[in-house]
């Protein structure tokens, strides 16, 4: 398998390519433009469609019209593009549409900043948009995993007819690192989608592909249907990876970029002879609840690290329910932090616990 | 070389910060190490200042993002005096004398000093001395074998800048021996 040294956001681009995704619509934004640049110069070469579209709310609405023909289709932004694509992700959610959307988060709120943030938590998880409904959230830390879960994102978007994002942020849109591209696949080859508006020939009765809905039973009912197929996605799609957690006394939770800083600073821990342990999550949504749960027994204190405000602490302290202490550590406004300043509140944590070890 | 390099190149945008980096992450690449390249991003890539991180290790990287490099690659005097103290103690840095009026030295930490852009001059290669620093990069730390520097420079330069190959070996060897 050859490695190739790769852009994370140009890791995107061509693994969406490889999973048979034939249409982008975007519109530029700092630090997620590599992506759409990318997709410019290569989409045609594959037969697929490249769009700049006169703004995110088009493109968003682009990608919900070529998925309700059936095409695997995507659309990328940095936060307030992101914003501003909620409406249609929404309307996306409520016809049952796939599709990935990737947001290369920026410092925010507003116009924000450039730099590297994971302030979009809360926006990916809790309200992408109007209504009741849930988007499946990725949240890679390299670039190969940034190749790998933009491939598989489409089939678990096919296979629960759902929006799916991957939350990724500047610096690992921007930073290159070896990478296996996978397989690429060819779109006549993919499951068919009988419920999509392929054009009916007067063979068969009409696809309808609605988000609007005045009958409230009926309406109600479709909730129901939905919340049914993501207590399936949250039985069977969860994903963490955990580092050193199981002698752990005190686990760092983080994901993505800040996962990074806070694997480093674990590093730098144990070899200090302090049990730090990192659970990553993968899935934002669904919160990886079972992969938490592995590490209760062990740990004596949790301390989330993001690159926020506080935000992911929250559903860390749904699943710990009270049962350990949570911390926070967060950086933001596109500051990174550092391993040695993690590092610090692990000391800290550490020397908190062993006084009243004593 | 067992030990985890982190190198911090830093200088103006167009002085080929970014490009130097990606020589030497291509060069880990070619040897199956695990490798980051993390740029600076923003404004100040236009006519300010531009550093990228390089981190060459045996395991995976945690914080590509670095801030206490053990090797730093000073193009200019305002990223020499604000790196230098950052500089992890028994490091590297490799300072272009050129740009870099005022070498404060430090006791725990290595510096060499290459005229780099004045030797790039000198020598028909305009705007090679980043290359030239990468020479005595590679002399003093022996990230990769020549053989696959070479590899790695080959992936590096675009097809349609292939004819810049030779004046960026040439600048590689001044570097070398400077």
């Amino acid at each position: 398998m050859e490695k190739v040294l790769m852009k994370g956001n140009e890791a995107l681009a061509e693994s969406a390519m490889r999973a048979g995704c034939r249409f982008f619509f975007g519109y530029p934004i700092t630090p997620q433009t590599e992506l759409a640049a990318y997709m410019s110069k290569k989409m045609p070469k594959v037969g697929g469609t490249y769009l700049q579209a006169e703004s995110e709310v088009a493109a968003i609405n682009m990608v919900y019209g070529a998925s309700a023909a059936g095409a695997r289709v995507m659309t990328s932004s940095s936060s307030p593009g992101i914003s501003l694509k909620g409406e249609g992700i929404s309307y996306m959610a409520g016809a049952d549409l796939p599709g990935v959307i990737i947001n290369v988060q920026r410092g925010g709120p507003g116009l924000g900043g450039i730099q590297p943030s994971q302030s979009d938590y809360f926006q990916a998880t809790k309200a992408t948009g109007h209504g009741d409904f849930q988007v499946v959230v990725y949240a890679p830390s390299t670039v190969q995993e940034m190749s790998d879960i933009v491939y598989e994102a489409f089939d678990v978007a096919d296979k629960y007819r759902t929006p799916v994002m991957i939350l990724a942020d500047g610096m690992l849109g921007q930073m290159m690192e070896p990478v296996v591209l996978p397989e690429p696949k060819n779109p006549e080859d993919l499951p068919a989608k009988p419920w999509a508006c392929t054009g009916h020939e007067g063979k068969r009765a009409h696809n309808v592909v609605n988000s609007l809905y005045l009958t409230a039973e009926a309406l109600e009912q479709l909730n129901v249907e939905r919340y049914q197929r993501y207590d399936q996605i949250k039985a069977t799609e969860q994903r963490a990876e955990a580092y050193l957690t199981e002698d752990a006394d005190i686990v760092l939770v983080a994901f993505g970029a800040s996962a990074r800083v806070a694997r480093s600073a674990v590093n730098a821990a144990r070899a200090e002879g302090i049990k730090a342990g990192l659970l990553r999550p993968i899935t934002l949504w669904p919160f990886p609840a079972e992969a938490m749960e592995a590490t209760i027994d062990s740990a004596k204190e949790y301390l989330v690290v993001e690159m926020n405000m506080g935000q992911m602490v929250e559903d860390v302290r749904l699943c710990v329910e009270g049962r350990r202490p949570v911390g926070f550590f967060g950086r933001c406004g596109g500051i990174i932090p550092t391993p040695a300043e993690v590092l610090g509140q692990i000391r800290q944590i550490h020397e908190r616990l062993a006084a009243e070890g004593e | 070389m067992e030990r985890e390099l982190q190198i911090l190149l830093a200088g103006f945008g167009g002085q080929g910060v970014l490009f130097a980096g990606k020589c030497i992450a291509y060069a880990g690449l070619m040897d199956g190490r695990e490798v980051s390249w993390l740029p600076s991003y923003g404004p100040e890539m236009r006519g300010g200042t531009a550093n990228c991180s390089v981190t060459l290790s045996d395991a995976p990287i945690g914080s590509p993002l670095i801030t206490a490099p053990n090797v730093l690659v000073a193009l200019n005097q305002p990223s020499y005096d604000k790196f230098v103290d950052e500089v992890q103690p028994g490091g590297v840095i490799i300072a272009d004398t050129s740009m870099i009026a005022d070498l404060r030295l430090r006791d725990d930490v290595e510096c060499f000093g290459v005229p780099a852009t004045k030797i790039a001059e000198e020598n028909g290669l305009g705007k090679g001395g980043n290359m030239v620093l990468l020479g005595k990069l590679f002399e003093v730390t022996k990230f990769c074998d020549w053989d696959t520097l070479m590899e790695g420079l080959r992936h590096c330069i675009p097809a349609s800048k292939a004819h810049l190959l030779d004046n960026n070996i040439k600048a590689i060897k001044l570097g070398m021996e400077a």
